[in-house]
């Protein structure tokens, strides 16, 4: 009973920390709209610094609480500073002569002026230099790779102690792993093969439900609705089930319709099928990776846009409808954040047992 | 496509292939492999476990079988043995019984015999005895009644009478 009130206080006390930052980040004086749109923009997008909540005082200062992260920028040089040194892109940063400006969450090279140079699109002009900063979502990829690597070594080890029953918080990972082994590897890839493949595919599993997890917490780092996370993920993929590939899959690629017909029939239909193949190789991870950051992206959005909504309305009537819808889309965003790990892993697997395909299941293709 | 572009961040692609493939590696020697081959080995167990108990339970069976077998066997046999017995005893009885008869019935018929041949002597003996008892008589009587006609002619009637009782 205990633990359930605790449980339930820690629920409500995640539930409502957006909202208490959604009111802190509040200015008295601009137009509400653009501002909470300009506070959504800033959400989905990475940082350069750990920022927990900011707030404006009486004399119109920005406060920000939370961490600076390093900067590391390679400009003729390495260039490693705290991102403090920004204050939060009111300042420039001047390291060894050169100057730095953060400006719409990226780094530009500038004069000590701090000017920036515009194209015909409104587009900066100044030289960026190459980023390597670890930024908000670099230092969460880190925590939560911690965080796996010490939950699963240790259920990895529990085995060892306790004659093969799984004991601690490990414990409950147990089922979902042989869930990803019973009903997600082996059916798509085959009995034979699985092996290989389970240490992606469990990790890809666990790396995305616990980063989605994370981007719905009051820390709200949306580390999964960011491109270059779900491209990197998906390249993986693509590089182990192409890498992997069998004779036969490179075979069902170039010579897809196989001793069905003559070489003279094949070759006006190859014309148009090898290209839609060899396309197919790209476009599945690229699928991939475009619906994990859409999805995300879009339940980040629709999340802060209906607590946003809540500022709008101001009313007794809007503030709890939209207060209600908001708790609504957390509790289906918490499905989402399973799903979308579920089917990255799923479709993973999928493409590794095309491309782990073996003969006797081509001929047992062709007998249908 | 073109604001996917430029979210595109050059510095997180790179910290998370690395840190991903860290990971991953990482996981793999001292997480996912022991995690998968204890979990297998566990199964394997089981599995076994299960078939040692199904073998048990069938060998148990057999071995019931095997009693059950047994135990006919040798109720079936003590009954032969019980009728052959009780075959044999009134076998026995029955021989018994036919020699004690047979033997019976030839010792009568010795006797019988013995008896016919005892009489036989005896009678013959008493008959010699008889004529020698009286001839002597008769040699005494003779000498007396033949003494006189009368007494003669009384003699031979009475003798003849006799005779003819005989």
């Amino acid at each position: 009973m205990r633990s359930k009130l605790t449980f339930k206080a820690v629920t409500f006390f995640f539930f409502f920390t957006p909202f208490l930052l959604m009111a802190k980040g509040e200015a008295p004086k601009t137009d509400k709209k653009s501002e909470i749109k300009a506070y959504i923009q800033h959400h989905l997008q990475d940082s350069y610094d750990f920022s927990l909540f900011s707030y404006t005082t009486a004399k119109g200062e920005h406060k920000y609480i939370g961490a600076a992260l390093p900067v590391i920028l390679w400009d003729e040089g390495l260039k490693v500073f705290a991102s403090s040194k920004f204050h939060h892109g009111e300042t420039l940063a001047e390291v060894d002569g050169n100057y730095y400006k953060l400006y719409h969450s990226k780094i530009y090279k500038t004069d000590a002026e701090g000017t920036i140079n515009y194209d015909d699109h409104n587009h900066p002009t100044n030289a960026k230099p190459l980023d390597f900063s670890i930024t908000k979502s670099v230092a969460m990829i880190m925590i939560t790779a911690l965080l796996m690597f010490f939950l699963f070594k240790g259920l990895g080890s529990s085995y060892g102690d306790n004659k093969g029953v799984a004991t601690g918080a490990g414990r409950f990972f147990e089922p979902i792993v042989l869930y990803i082994r019973d009903d997600i590897a082996i059916p798509n890839i085959g009995e034979k093969k699985y092996m290989r493949y389970m240490p992606f595919l469990l990790t890809v599993f666990f790396f995305i439900w616990f980063l989605n997890i994370f981007g719905l917490t009051p820390l709200g780092v949306n580390v999964t609705g960011n491109i270059a996370v779900t491209f990197a993920l998906a390249l993986l993929t693509f590089l182990i089930t192409n890498l992997t590939g069998t004779k036969d899959y490179w075979k069902h690629i170039f010579d897809p319709l196989g001793d069905s017909m003559p070489w003279y029939g094949k070759v006006p239909l190859y014309i148009i099928l090898i290209p839609i193949e060899v396309l197919g190789i790209f476009i599945k991870p690229f699928s991939l990776l475009i619906r994990l950051y859409a999805n995300m992206q879009a339940g980040h959005i629709v999340l802060m846009s209906l607590i946003g909504l809540m500022f709008l309305f101001k009313s007794w009537l809007g503030s709890p409808l939209s207060f209600g819808l908001a708790f609504a889309i957390s509790l289906i965003e918490i499905l989402v954040a399973l799903l979308q790990a579920y089917i990255f892993t799923m479709l993973s697997a999928l493409y590794f047992g095309f491309a782990s395909e073996e003969h006797e299941h081509h001929d047992e293709a062709h007998a249908h | 496509m073109e604001k996917l572009l430029e979210e595109f961040s050059l510095g997180l692609f790179f910290w998370q292939t690395i840190l991903f493939v860290g990971l991953l590696i990482l996981l793999k020697k001292y997480a996912w492999e022991p995690i998968l081959s204890a979990v297998n080995e566990r199964e394997e167990g089981i599995k076994n476990a299960l078939s040692a108990a199904e073998n048990a339970k069938k060998e148990m069976e057999n071995l019931q079988a095997d009693n059950q077998k047994l135990l006919k066997e040798a109720r079936a046999e003590r009954e032969a043995m019980l009728k052959e017995a009780r075959e044999l005893k009134n076998k026995m009885i029955d021989d018994a019984k036919g020699e004690a008869k047979q033997e019976a019935a030839k010792l009568i018929t010795m006797a019988q015999a013995a008896i016919e041949t005892e009489k036989k002597a005896a009678i013959s003996d008493l008959k010699s005895q008889v004529a020698d008892l009286s001839i002597s008589i008769a040699e005494k009587v003779l000498g007396e009644e033949l003494s006189s006609n009368a007494k003669q002619e009384k003699l031979v009637e009475s003798m003849l009478d006799d005779a003819g009782l005989n």
